[in-house]
């Protein structure tokens, strides 16, 4: 599976297009990580629990995208656009879109 | 009980900051110096196509992201200027080192997997509101940058 943030997938040639495809996830920290994020905000600098909790969550929402594209029948991903969205207090929603296409 | 005291008293805290938050800043910022020399021969653009005719073997989204927050210190000093208005330069520093981490990430990416072009990179500032606090607090700002990583050889 093909994925690319541009409008056509250099060196290939798109053949159909499937219309938009969409992946989402909502997370939320746990209380441990929340504290000692807390304690971390004294000193600053990278706060690596955040990191790695957003991270996994934009490769879930990514992923959930690309099922979806598959299930239409597309080996490719473009124009892939990222968004965030705050929906509750201490959670937070990721999400990925872009269209499905065939490439060849 | 009296250390507690004194290990929770705002004073103790702005010291904590001050010092510990200047070292880890300098110290940042010199690893990202030294990893930014590294990786100039990988060059990142934010066109949507590669402006030479070369010839592109592989394509692959890639991605960068950091969460940062200010120290106890800075945010105090924020704070302060707050009142009066005007240029906060505790601040500064902080969304530029933020940045600067999330391109270097995304090269790594691109680096490890065998790439040496990026094309279409985008970045996204998001901020992170703490949970407790009411959300008013702010836990920390995220960066994310992304695009499109290329191998690509010259025509011959």
């Amino acid at each position: 599976m093909l994925c690319s943030n541009t409008e056509e997938i250099p060196g290939q040639q798109i053949v159909e297009f499937y219309g938009v495809v969409t992946g989402s996830t909502v997370r939320s920290k746990h209380i441990g990580r929340d504290i000692l994020a807390g304690f971390k905000n004294l000193v600053g600098g990278e706060l690596k629990g955040y990191t790695e909790l957003l991270q996994e969550a934009r490769k879930e929402a990514l992923d959930r995208m690309m099922d979806q594209a598959r299930s239409v029948g597309a080996n490719a991903v473009i124009n892939v656009r990222f968004g965030t969205s705050s929906v509750a207090q201490g959670a937070a929603e990721l999400f990925a879109y872009g269209t499905a296409v065939r490439v060849e | 009980m009296d250390l507690l005291i004194m290990f929770s008293s705002p004073l103790f805290l702005l010291l904590l900051g001050f010092f510990i938050g200047i070292r880890l800043e300098s110290n940042h910022y010199k690893s990202i110096r030294d990893r930014e020399l590294e990786m100039r021969d990988l060059v990142a653009i934010n066109f949507s196509r590669l402006p030479l005719d070369i010839e592109v073997e592989k394509a692959e989204m890639v991605t960068g992201s950091v969460v940062v927050s200010l120290d106890y210190f800075k945010r105090f000093l924020a704070q302060l200027r707050a009142v009066v208005g005007g240029r906060i330069k505790s601040y500064e520093p902080l969304l530029d080192r933020a940045r600067r981490e999330a391109v270097l990430r995304m090269k790594e990416q691109a680096l490890a997997n065998g790439h040496n072009r990026v094309i279409n990179m985008r970045l996204e500032t998001s901020r992170l509101a703490n949970s407790r606090g009411g959300g008013k607090r702010t836990a920390g700002v995220e960066v994310l940058a992304y695009g499109t990583a290329l191998s690509v050889r010259e025509k011959s």
